[in-house]
Parts: structure tokens; C-alpha cells; sequence
């Protein structure tokens, strides 16, 4: 393992200073910061990825549809994601969660209903630009199914945005958990996670101490770092050459 | 000939580097290129041939990812290369004009057409806004415009594209430029449009006097325009000569090839007769319509097995409505379609897996008609797959026989992707992909239009000889003439959604023939110098405004 202690196990006073022991410090109750930091890595970035790929497959799958099949059916899903996006995410997010309890599924499902109109619009941008070329029309006339058009012909021509932006919606998502978290919503302790770390250790933050800080730091590098990677993606993708 | 009178451009050994996979590769060597005041030169060569870039180079200007790399352009005592870019932009404009290919992308729609006219006299304070104004309306008069002082108020989008073009080249005018570049100003318009056009700009260029390059690949058009051709290949000059000689006897093997491309001929099929005689398509009475608008008027035709039946009419005539009532993407609102002798369900998604097997179509831009994500194999063996159930080696049998059919290396193309192909291969392709399916019929929509003529002949040769080997129908859909000359059995001329004539090729190409088909025929462009004069003369000049109208 990685992590020098356990998730919740006590192994010191409350908010002892770094040293060489534990590299972080404590927090409130005492467990190792840095140990927590790597668990809650395992816990907060997993959840936001499944939650991620969860509304991808929702939203891509909706906004091929849409576009292939076009007609009541798009006019329907698109009136479908309005809703869903009319709604505050957070306050639809709370409201879910108060419903429904605070289990991890819960979390999940609700996470990526929130974030797939944003891919059900993008995809259905993407891809209604791709239904209306000759090849797609020689495919139909050929009598191929809506299945194989959205496999074989669109998929693949619409792969290169939906990637870029599976990197941008990571962040939002995982923001999202890190901030239901903070709200004592999210992932329950004594599990660690970043975002009920940065709330439960928030009381420091008066004393001049850096500990709270530390898993917003955590939250704010990776934001940052996944955005350098989908920057380099889009860049790869674009085919944009510098000259 | 022009007399020898003063020099207004003289470019010398002008050489362009291209920027691609990142490394400058050189796409003009040393061309030189000289033009007095009032003459026309016309560059002429395919497309990659250099013609666009030396076209803009004169103006001293070279587009992204270009470079002017060597060579001088002197333009009126000035060097073009060494002038600093603000000099350069107010030569432009002023002194040197341009004239796009596609005017409709050229003018922003956002804005009247006259404003744009005049955005460049008021800019060089040659003229205030109201005499700006009052000149555009008089070149607009000169060109021949209709309703001259109104249409300048007019948005783009409200006039067509050959009134279009000729507002393009009144402001170019505007300034009175001496030197003027026409890059294929004429190439996206109908014949009929073509002509006024082309005639509206040498009157203008003659009565101004002013300097032209004229950039074009049909040497037809070139001939009526120009003073001298140039004749240019992959950026280097193949020849130069005064037109009447360059069309009487032209030195070079290139230009004897373009000159002879339109000489490939195929000798005319009969109709087969007997009760037995079924034909493979045929259309009756149909009428369709785009939401409320009607397109399609009672249009009738039949097509027989083996026999090239060639659909010919200006654009917005119902030629590719026909073709998709026939496929089945827009089911008509009134008539059947017939297919050897059976009615075809309207809509193909109510057709049979073997009924859409059989007719099968080949489309105008092979660019999106091929899915660039798709390797050549599995856009070929697809059809092949779906239809006869073929699978693994019989599959890939299939495909290389296919692929030696069209006349491509299996061993080179089978596992690469449409963006590694040129316009001409991808055309193949398309080819093969439609007869993978193993069809009776195909529908070929403008498949040549969009390519360089030595490339289309090939094609065109192609189609032929597959039509023999398998005993194919064709409807052919088409605009250009020369190519119903060389391929057509049959000729079926629309206008406006209907069928105004219809019959064999050979009867269709000698008169009497409907006021339209006069039209058609008289509009395409003739390898002779005088061929438009004497036409204007015939038509009487007033007339081509209303020709373009019709």
C-alpha cells in the first residue's frame, strides 16, 4: 500500500504538526492527513469517473439517437434536457439525496442525470453534423440499421469531442462531489474524502493552520491538471497545426 | 495580339513554398509571368496546378502555410515582394482587385451589397459615400443588372448567383484598378448564367482598359476571355502563346491532352424493342414536393437495361429531386416508380433488402460520400457483406476483384483510409461501393463535376466500360453538356421540375429542339475565340440578362 496508515485509524493528538512521521500532519481527530488524502483520492476521483462514464452513456446515447432518428423523438429528448438542466444542480442534487438517502449509488445516478444533457446536446451537435452526409445517406439506402449508422458510421466521426469533453465534465463532476461532500451530503466518514476533509477540518482555517487547506489544494491540482490534459487533447484532435 | 505597350506586372522566377507535415515544400518553381496594361492572360491547369496561388501572388499576397520564397513582382515600377504590408494593403483594393470563385461566400450577408461596394472608395478617400453610391449604380448599369439603381439596397442572399457575380465585379471595379484577378468566377454557375457573366466582364474589362488575369480550368471559357494562355502543371509553366495560336496548334503533350479530353466519345444504343422490352426504371407521373413548395411536375421516363440516360437542367430544375423520389429519400406525393415492371414502395424504408440492392447511387462529392473514418475495404465490402453474406477470405476475394475493377492496386489501397486518396480514387471507390452490391441500375449524381477533366475522362471511361461488362443502367444527372455528349443514349432536359424534352441523344443534338434545350446547347462554351461574340450578336446583347433569368 501506499498510504503509510489507515484510512480511519487514530494515530496521534488532534491537529499535530507535520513531521516526519506524518508527512501532513493530523486532523481533527487525530488520523494521518496525507493517508487520507491518498484514500480519498481512490474514493472521490473513482466515484466522479464512474459518475462521469455513467452520464456519458446516457447523453451520448440519447444525443446519437436524437440526431439519427431525428423528429418527435429528438424534439422530445431535447425538451428532456432542458428540464433537467432548468434545475440548480445543486439544489436538484440535494433535493435527490434527502429523497432518496446518501448511499453511493445514489450519489452516482444523480451525479450523471445532472451532467448528461450537457453530453446529450453536445453529441447531438456533433453527430447531427455527421447524419447529414452522403455516406450516411448511401449506408440508409442501403437499409442499414439505426444501430449499425450509430456504430459504424457516426461513432466513429464524433469520438474526438466527446473525448475532450469527457475530461472537462470529469471536473465538474468530481466538483460536484467534492462540494456534496463539504455539504455533509456526499460520501459519509469516516470514509475518507477530500471535500468532507476540507469541512470537517474547515475550524483550523481560523487558527492560521494549513491543514484544511490542503485537501482543497488536492481538489484545485487535479481540476487543473485533467484541464491541461483535455487542452492537449482537443489540441491533438483538432489536427491544428502550428505554422 | 495585344501591341506592345507598357508593362504592368512583370514577375520573374517566382517561387512559393507550401507549409505541410511540417516542412516547407515548394509548390511554385519559378514561374515568370509578364502583362501589359489592358490584357487579359488566362492561367489554365488543374486543380494543384499553382493557378490560385500565383493569382493572389500578384497581388503579393500569399494565403496561410504559403510563403513567396523568391522571385521578384513588379507591379507598375513597384516591387511587390520588398513592399512593407501596409503599402501592400492599400495597393489592394485600389490598384489591384480580386474576384472570387464563389461570390455567395465572398459577400457577407449580413450587409447590403452596395455598402460593400463602396466600404473600399470611401477607405482610399477616392470617393465620398454618395458618389461611391452613384458610381456603383452606374457600373451596375453597365453590367447589365437588372433593376440597376435598386439592387446595390438588396442582401446577398436576395439576388442569384450569376447577378451575384457581376456585382463582384463591379466592385472590383470601383476603384478603377488597373489589374484585376479573376479566379474562376464563373466555375459554380449554370451555362446559361455563365455567359452573361462572362460577357458583362469583358465588356467591363475592355471599356476601362484595365489589366486582367484570368484563372479558370475550362479551356472553353479561357479561349473567349483571353488574350494570351498559360498553360501550367504542378506549378511549373508548360506553355505560353496568343489563344488563337494556343487553340490551333499547341506544342506541349499536356495541353494536347486537355485539348482532347472532351473528344472521348461512345457510340449511341438503341432502345430494345419487343414485347420482352421491359424497362429497368421507370417513372411515371410524378410530382413531389419540399414542405409546401412543389419541385417536381409531372416528370416521366423510362430507362432500359445497359442504357445511359443522361437528366440535364440548370440547378434548382428538380434533376437530383428526381434521383431521390427514385431512391426513395423523398417519396412523391403523386405517380409510381416503376422497377422492372413492379411498383417500388415510395418510401426505402418500406423497400425490400433486394430492391435497395439494385439501384444504387453514386454521389457528386466523393469527399463525403466515403465515411474517412472507414478503411477502403470495409466501404467496399460492406455492400458485399450485407447483401450476399460474404465473409473472411471470400469477402476479401471479393473486394480485390472489386478494387481491380476500378482500377486500383488491391495491394496499395486495400487497408487505406479516403483522406489518403486524390479526388479521382475516391471516386473509384464510390464507384465500387456501388457495384459491390452487384446493381442493375445506378444513379451517377454530377459524379464528374467536381473534378479536372483529364481525372472526370477517366471516370467517365470507367463507367462505360462497366456498363458493357455488366449490362448496367445509368441515370446520369448532369450540367455539363460535353459529358451528355460523350456518354448519353438517351437525354432527358428539365427546367423548373418538368420535363420539357426528352428522346435519343442524336436527335436531341440536332435541331428543332424546345426554346430551352436551344438555350442549353447554345450556352456551352465552344473551343472557337469568336464563339461568344458571335453568339452575343445572335441573341442580340440585350438579351443576356433575360437569358440568365429564364
Amino acid at each position: 500500500m501506499i498510504a503509510p496508515f489507515g484510512e480511519a485509524e487514530v494515530i496521534s493528538s488532534a491537529f499535530a504538526p507535520p513531521d516526519a512521521n506524518m508527512l501532513l500532519g493530523a486532523d481533527q481527530l487525530g488520523r494521518d492527513m496525507f493517508s487520507r488524502i491518498i484514500y480519498g483520492a481512490r474514493n472521490t476521483v473513482g466515484l466522479a469517473l464512474l459518475a462521469t462514464m455513467l452520464a456519458f452513456l446516457m447523453g451520448a446515447l440519447g444525443g446519437l439517437l436524437a440526431a439519427t432518428k431525428g423528429g418527435w423523438f429528438d424534439q422530445f429528448m431535447g425538451r428532456l434536457a432542458d428540464v433537467i438542466m432548468s434545475v440548480p444542480s445543486l439544489i436538484f442534487a440535494l433535493l435527490m439525496l434527502s429523497i432518496f438517502g446518501t448511499n453511493l449509488t445514489v450519489i452516482v445516478v444523480v451525479v450523471a442525470v445532472i451532467y448528461s444533457p450537457r453530453v446529450f446536446r453536445l453529441t447531438r451537435a456533433v453527430a447531427g453534423n455527421v447524419v447529414v452526409m452522403d455516406y450516411i445517406e448511401a449506408a440508409k439506402l442501403r437499409g442499414e440499421g439505426t444501430w449499425y449508422l450509430i456504430r459504424k458510421e457516426i461513432l466513429p466521426n464524433s469520438t474526438a469531442p466527446l473525448i475532450a469533453e469527457f475530461g472537462l465534465e470529469f471536473c465538474f463532476v468530481f466538483l460536484l462531489i467534492a462540494g456534496l461532500s463539504f455539504l455533509g451530503l456526499g460520501i459519509q466518514p469516516p470514509t475518507a474524502d477530500w471535500g468532507s476533509m476540507v469541512r470537517e477540518n474547515a475550524t483550523l482555517i481560523s487558527f492560521g493552520e494549513i491543514t484544511p487547506l490542503i485537501p482543497a489544494a488536492a481538489i484545485a491540482l487535479l481540476t487543473v491538471a485533467v484541464n491541461f490534459v483535455v487542452d492537449w487533447m482537443l489540441f491533438r484532435s483538432s489536427g491544428l497545426k502550428e505554422v | 495580339m495585344v501591341p506592345k505597350k507598357d508593362v504592368l506586372l512583370e514577375i520573374k522566377d517566382l517561387r512559393i513554398e507550401g507549409y505541410s507535415d511540417e516542412k516547407w515544400i515548394e509548390i511554385v518553381h519559378g514561374i515568370d509571368l509578364t502583362l501589359h496594361k489592358g490584357e487579359v492572360l488566362g492561367l489554365i491547369g488543374e486543380s494543384g496546378a499553382g493557378k490560385s496561388t500565383i493569382g493572389l501572388a500578384s497581388m503579393g499576397f500569399a494565403r496561410d502555410g504559403c510563403r513567396i520564397s523568391g522571385g521578384s513582382i513588379e507591379f507598375d515600377g513597384m516591387e511587390l515582394t520588398t513592399t512593407p504590408e501596409n503599402d501592400l494593403r492599400a495597393l489592394r483594393g485600389s490598384r489591384i482587385a480580386y474576384v472570387a470563385q464563389s461570390a455567395a461566400a465572398s459577400f457577407n450577408p449580413a450587409h447590403r451589397i452596395i455598402d460593400q461596394h463602396t466600404e473600399a472608395p470611401i477607405q482610399y478617400r477616392i470617393q465620398k459615400r454618395v458618389e461611391a453610391q452613384e458610381d456603383a449604380m452606374e457600373l451596375y448599369h453597365r453590367l447589365r443588372l437588372p433593376n440597376p439603381d435598386e439592387i446595390g439596397f438588396r442582401y446577398p442572399h436576395q439576388v442569384s448567383g450569376g447577378q451575384l457575380q457581376r456585382a463582384m465585379t463591379a466592385m472590383a471595379m470601383a476603384c478603377r484598378p488597373d489589374l484585376i484577378i479573376f479566379d474562376e468566377p464563373t466555375t459554380a454557375l449554370d451555362v446559361t448564367t455563365q455567359i452573361e457573366v462572362l460577357a458583362a466582364i469583358r465588356d467591363i474589362v475592355d471599356q476601362f482598359n484595365t489589366a486582367a488575369i484570368y484563372i479558370t480550368h475550362d479551356l472553353a471559357v479561357v479561349a473567349q476571355m483571353a488574350d494570351t494562355i498559360k498553360v501550367l502543371l504542378k506549378g511549373e509553366e508548360v506553355e505560353e502563346a496568343p489563344t488563337a495560336q494556343m487553340l490551333d496548334k499547341p506544342k506541349e503533350e499536356y495541353t494536347k491532352s486537355l485539348w482532347a479530353v472532351r473528344s472521348f466519345k461512345r457510340p449511341q444504343k438503341q432502345r430494345p424493342t419487343g414485347a420482352d422490352a421491359v424497362p429497368i426504371v421507370s417513372v411515371q407521373g410524378i410530382d413531389a414536393a419540399y414542405g409546401k413548395t412543389k419541385v417536381l411536375d409531372d416528370v416521366s421516363f423510362d430507362i432500359y437495361p445497359g442504357m445511359t440516360v443522361a437528366v440535364v437542367g440548370e440547378s434548382g430544375s428538380g434533376k437530383s429531386t428526381t434521383a431521390r423520389c427514385i431512391t426513395g429519400l423523398l417519396p412523391p406525393t403523386k405517380g409510381k416508380i416503376l422497377f422492372k415492371g413492379e411498383e417500388l414502395p415510395a418510401r426505402y424504408q418500406d423497400r425490400s433488402k433486394d430492391q435497395l440492392r439494385q439501384a444504387q447511387m453514386i454521389y457528386q462529392m466523393a469527399d463525403t460520400a466515403l465515411n474517412p473514418k472507414i478503411r477502403i475495404c470495409d466501404i467496399i465490402g460492406r455492400p458485399a457483406q450485407f447483401y450476399s453474406g460474404l465473409h473472411g477470405g471470400a469477402l476479401k476475394t471479393r473486394v480485390d476483384e472489386l478494387l481491380d475493377l476500378i482500377e486500383l492496386d488491391p495491394a496499395k489501397f486495400y487497408s487505406r483510409y479516403p483522406p489518403e486518396l486524390s479526388g479521382g480514387q475516391k471516386q473509384r471507390v464510390g464507384i465500387a461501393r456501388a457495384l459491390a452490391a452487384d446493381p442493375a441500375f445506378i444513379i451517377c449524381d454530377e459524379v464528374t463535376s467536381a473534378l479536372d477533366q483529364l481525372v472526370a475522362e477517366g471516370i467517365l471511361k470507367l463507367l462505360d466500360r462497366l456498363q458493357q461488362e455488366f449490362n448496367l443502367a445509368y441515370m446520369f444527372i448532369t450540367h455539363d453538356l460535353a459529358t451528355v455528349r460523350s456518354i448519353a443514349d438517351e437525354v432527358v432536359v428539365m427546367q423548373r421540375g418538368k420535363v420539357v424534352e426528352q428522346g435519343p441523344k442524336d436527335e436531341m443534338f440536332t435541331p428543332p429542339h424546345h426554346p430551352y434545350t436551344d438555350l442549353l446547347l447554345s450556352s456551352v462554351p465552344e473551343m472557337d475565340p469568336n464563339w461568344l461574340t458571335t453568339l452575343l450578336e445572335e441573341r442580340g446583347v440585350d438579351d443576356i440578362g433575360e437569358a440568365a433569368d429564364v
